[in-house]
């Protein structure tokens, strides 16, 4: 071996450790704060999961722990769901007395709008929120409940308020206003609430039925059951 | 310990001289994408501001025992490190800011700025010198954003500070400025077009009062006769 073959091999096997030195250290900070944080950011998450689901479900229309009552929805061409999605079910004492359904609606502008639903035990709408949209910002983005109020309508409404011919947006002859210039994203809205209403007409005896083996899914059996 | 001199042109370099967003032209993904809105705008400049003080510090006091040839893989290494810390403790300890911010800071670890002063200063300088230069290149960043998002954000949708309850929580709506009440909206402001157009302006200002101060300079000293 040459002596500069010798030095070169001296001098990578130098660096080798030094690297690896650097990143034994940096792995060792990042597990050391994963392991105190995490705890906190999950408590963190569920609050915020939990405060988004009462956007579309006041707290007084149930008393149970709401994000346990998650389970597992097979996807439905209703909901506008490709893949499971999830149903959060309320309940007052003993009794069902509300739902939350995950709800996309596939015809908005630009993308998939996803929207969380609530809908009481008679049909009725407690809230809709969109949780992702891709729509024109400044344009289209007005169905965020940060942008503006527009979302708040829902509230109250049910299949047959407004009567079913009125269910779509003021331009079309509907019940819903909607702003000129941006009518493609709320037509989309409107038509999945209207959708997941209907879906929850067609499920409401399953639902309600007390599920026989603890996490079912409430139309049919679910083989990717992911509610846990 | 650094003099005021050192100090004072740290400061000048991260504010006009070598400004990372107007001269260096460095880290523009994150400074167009997200200047949509003033709020947005301070927020990713504090926070990419808070990642290079770290960074900078940290890689000035490791700089003697890092190799040449692989001083790049360690900053990055470090960098990132460092920004998933601050990424996780803010998850943890400050949800309500992090729900604003948390897009943004992964992004940070790709913003050429950050890695730019740990390899043109940090790595060279003493671990004090470094993180001042970082604060000022950062408060240079910072403020570039923070023109550029309420120029984009007035042009846009005639207001400035919108968003700001979700820093704040809901009371703060009431500190929103609609400077052009029954404004339209100006759509163009708002997409990525209108960051470059607006960049472009704020560029050509600062070229414009560069070579005005230049021209005084020479005003300033007499011709020879």
């Amino acid at each position: 071996m040459t002596p500069l073959f010798k030095a070169a091999t001296r001098n990578a096997l130098r660096t080798g450790v030094i690297l690896f030195a650097f990143s034994v250290v940096a792995t060792t900070l990042l597990v050391f704060t994963f392991n105190r944080t995490q705890p906190s950011i999950e408590r963190s998450q569920q609050a915020a999961k939990l405060a988004l689901l009462n956007q579309v479900l006041p707290h007084s229309l149930y008393d149970n722990d709401l994000l346990s009552s998650q389970r597992s929805v097979p996807p439905d061409s209703q909901l506008g769901t490709q893949k499971p999605s999830a149903m959060w079910v309320a309940r007052r004492g003993d009794a069902i007395s509300a739902v939350v359904l995950e709800a996309i609606a596939p015809d908005g502008y630009s993308g998939n709008i996803h929207l969380l639903i609530g809908i009481d035990i008679n049909g009725g709408l407690t809230g809709v929120r969109v949780t992702s949209h891709r729509e024109t910002p400044g344009l289209g983005d007005y169905i965020d409940r940060q942008k503006s109020p527009w979302v708040e309508q829902f509230v109250g409404k049910s299949l047959s308020l407004p009567a079913s011919k009125l269910w779509g947006v003021a331009r079309d002859g509907g019940a819903f206003d909607a702003r000129a210039g941006a009518t493609i994203t709320p037509r989309a809205v409107v038509k999945a609430v209207r959708s997941a209403l209907d879906y929850f007409a067609r499920n409401r005896k399953a639902i309600v039925a007390p599920p026989p083996t603890g996490m079912t899914a409430p139309a049919q059996e679910n083989p990717h059951d992911d509610s846990h | 310990m650094m003099t005021v001199t050192e100090f004072r042109s740290l400061f000048q370099n991260g504010l006009s001289k070598q400004n990372a967003g107007l001269v260096q032209l460095l880290g523009l993904c994150p400074l167009l994408a997200i200047s949509n809105t003033l709020v947005n705008a301070l927020a990713l400049g504090l926070a990419t501001m808070l990642v290079m003080v770290f960074s900078s510090g940290a890689v000035s006091s490791v700089r003697n025992f890092v190799p040449h040839e692989i001083r790049i893989p360690v900053f990055v290494l470090i960098i990132a490190a460092l920004v998933t810390v601050i990424d996780l403790v803010m998850h943890a300890y400050v949800h309500r800011l992090y729900l604003v911010l948390g897009i943004f800071i992964p992004l940070i670890t790709t913003n050429c700025i950050v890695l730019a002063r740990a390899d043109a200063f940090a790595s060279k300088n003493h671990p004090l010198h470094s993180m001042v230069d970082a604060f000022a290149m950062g408060l240079g960043l910072t403020l570039v954003l923070v023109v550029l998002g309420s120029m984009r954000e007035l042009a846009g949708q005639g207001t400035l500070l919108s968003g700001i309850n979700l820093v704040f929580g809901e009371e703060a709506k009431q500190f929103v400025l609609h400077v052009l009440p029954h404004y339209q909206g100006f759509l163009l402001a708002i997409l990525p077009p209108g960051a470059f157009i607006s960049l472009g302006l704020l560029i050509a200002a600062h070229n414009w009062n560069k070579a005005r101060a230049e021209q005084r300079a020479h005003a300033a000293i007499p011709s020879p006769a």
